[in-house]
C-alpha cells in the first residue's frame, strides 16, 4: 500500500513536470511511451461502437415488458452503454425484436430495419421472434430471420433481463470482431450432438472429422459462433 | 335470463310472426338458446328487439363457429341482452356449407350466406366482418364486407376447422434423421 502510494506520488510529480514543460529528452520519450497504446483504427471504432449501442424503442409483445425493465436501476443497461433508447430508427443501431412478429407486423418490422443506418444489429429476444415459439399458426411468422438478418438469438419465454444483458454482452463481443464460441467448442464437446451419435450412442468418425474442421475454422477466425 | 317456459313463449311469439323460423329451443346451464332458420334470423332479431315486453335492445356479440363433422357445418351466434331486466338470450342460426353439398371447393360452390343485421344493430358491422374474415361466411347487405384482421390479400379462412394449423415443425438436432443437414 505504501509502495503504491509512493509510486502514485512519483507519477503525479512527473505529470506536473510534463505540464510545466520541465521534462526533456530521454525522460520525455519515456513518459510518452508509457502512456501510448497502439491499435488499429478498426479496433477502436468497433470498441466504441460496442460500448455505445443505441437500441430502438420498439416493443412487439410481452417480451417488451422485460425489455423495459432493462433500463430500470435494478438491471441498468447503462452499465453496458446501451441505455439511450432512440425513438427513431434513423438514430438507432440495435433492433430488439421483443415478441412474436405477426404476418401483418412483419413488413413494418422490415421497414424499421431498413430505415436504420449501417452499422446495425438485430437481437431476436425470446422464443417467438427466434422460431415462432408457441404460436405455430397462421398469424405468426415462424422466426424473424425469415425476412431479416438476425445477429443474436436470446432464448427464453420471455428471457429474464439478465439473459438479454448476457445477449448484449455477446453482441458486443461480436461487434468487436471476437465472437464467443459455442459451448461445444468451449467445452471441447464437439461431436456430442444428438445427430452425431444417433446410431450407436457414440460420435461417428465422420462427425468427429466435421467437428475438427469446425474447430479449425474457428481458430483461424472464420467461425461466427456467437 | 328467460326461464324454460319463458323461452317457449318467446319461440311461440316468433312463430306467430313468421312460420318455421324457430327450429329448436334449448335451455341448458341457465342459458336460453333459440336455434333458428338462417332465412328468418332478421325476423327473430327484430322481434326480440322491438317487442315491448321483450326489449333485447343490446347486441353483445356476433360470432361464428365451425362444427366440421356435423351438418349443418356452420353457425352464426347472436348474444342479445335486455338491459332493463339484465336478461340474456342466445340466437343460433345454423348454416349449410354449399361446398359440402356438391363436393366442390369453396371458390366454385360459393360460401355460406346469411342476412346482415347491421341495419338493426350497427355494432354488428365489425363483428360480422370478423366472422367473414375467419370463417368465410358472407353477410348479405353488409355495407363494407372486407377482411378485418387478416391481410387483404390473404387466401383462405383460417379459423375453419379444415384449415391447416400452420407453422413449421421445430427442428432439434435429433431431427437429423428426417431432415439431414438441416442446420446448414
Amino acid at each position: 500500500m505504501e509502495v503504491e502510494r509512493q509510486s502514485l506520488r512519483a507519477r503525479q510529480l512527473r505529470a506536473r513536470d510534463l505540464l510545466r514543460g520541465d521534462l526533456e529528452g530521454k525522460d520525455l520519450e519515456e513518459y510518452v511511451e508509457e502512456r501510448l497504446l497502439t491499435t488499429t483504427l478498426e479496433n477502436v471504432l468497433n470498441w466504441g461502437r460496442s460500448n455505445a449501442i443505441f437500441p430502438m424503442t420498439f416493443g412487439l409483445a410481452c417480451c417488451a415488458i422485460e425489455q423495459i425493465s432493462l433500463v430500470t436501476s435494478r438491471y441498468d443497461i447503462a452499465r453496458f452503454g446501451a441505455e439511450a433508447f432512440r425513438a427513431t430508427p434513423r438514430q438507432a443501431d440495435l433492433l430488439i425484436l421483443s415478441g412474436r412478429v405477426s404476418i401483418k407486423m412483419a413488413p413494418v418490422v422490415r421497414r424499421v430495419y431498413d430505415q436504420m443506418l449501417e452499422p446495425r444489429w438485430v437481437m431476436a429476444m425470446g422464443a417467438c421472434s427466434s422460431s415462432g415459439g408457441m404460436f405455430a399458426n397462421y398469424a405468426v411468422v415462424q422466426g424473424a430471420d425469415k425476412f431479416m438478418p438476425v445477429d443474436i438469438h436470446v432464448p427464453g419465454c420471455p428471457p429474464r433481463p439478465e439473459a438479454v444483458l448476457h445477449g448484449l454482452n455477446k453482441l458486443q463481443r461480436l461487434i468487436r470482431g471476437r465472437p464467443d464460441l459455442g459451448w461445444r467448442q468451449r467445452y471441447n464437446a464437439v461431436g456430442t450432438e444428438e445427430w452425431a451419435r444417433f446410431e450407436s450412442g457414440k460420435p461417428t468418425q465422420e462427425a468427429l472429422d466435421r467437428a475438427a474442421a469446425a474447430i479449425r475454422s474457428v481458430d483461424e477466425g472464420e467461425g461466427e459462433n456467437a | 335470463m328467460p326461464d324454460a317456459p319463458g323461452l317457449e313463449l318467446i319461440a311461440q311469439g316468433i312463430e306467430e310472426g313468421r312460420q318455421n323460423t324457430v327450429i329448436e329451443t334449448s335451455f341448458e346451464h341457465d342459458r336460453a338458446t333459440l336455434v333458428v332458420n338462417p332465412e328468418g334470423v332478421l325476423h327473430v332479431l327484430t322481434w326480440l328487439r322491438d317487442t315491448p315486453e321483450q326489449g333485447y335492445t343490446f347486441l353483445a356479440s356476433v360470432h361464428a363457429a365451425d362444427y366440421l363433422p356435423a351438418t349443418p357445418r356452420f353457425a352464426v351466434h347472436y348474444e342479445l341482452l335486455c338491459r332493463e331486466r339484465v336478461e340474456r338470450i342466445h340466437v343460433k342460426a345454423l348454416l349449410e356449407d354449399p361446398a359440402a353439398a356438391n363436393g366442390d371447393s369453396p371458390s366454385e360452390a360459393g360460401l355460406p350466406e346469411i342476412d346482415s343485421c347491421t341495419e338493426l344493430f350497427p355494432t354488428a358491422d365489425y363483428q360480422e366482418r370478423e366472422a367473414d374474415d375467419f370463417f368465410g361466411i358472407v353477410f348479405r347487405g353488409h355495407p363494407d364486407l372486407r377482411r378485418i384482421a387478416m391481410p387483404d390479400e390473404y387466401v383462405g379462412w383460417p379459423q375453419r376447422r379444415d384449415f391447416p394449423i400452420g407453422g413449421e415443425p421445430v427442428l432439434y438436432t435429433h431431427n437429423e434423421i428426417e431432415a439431414p443437414r438441416w442446420f446448414e
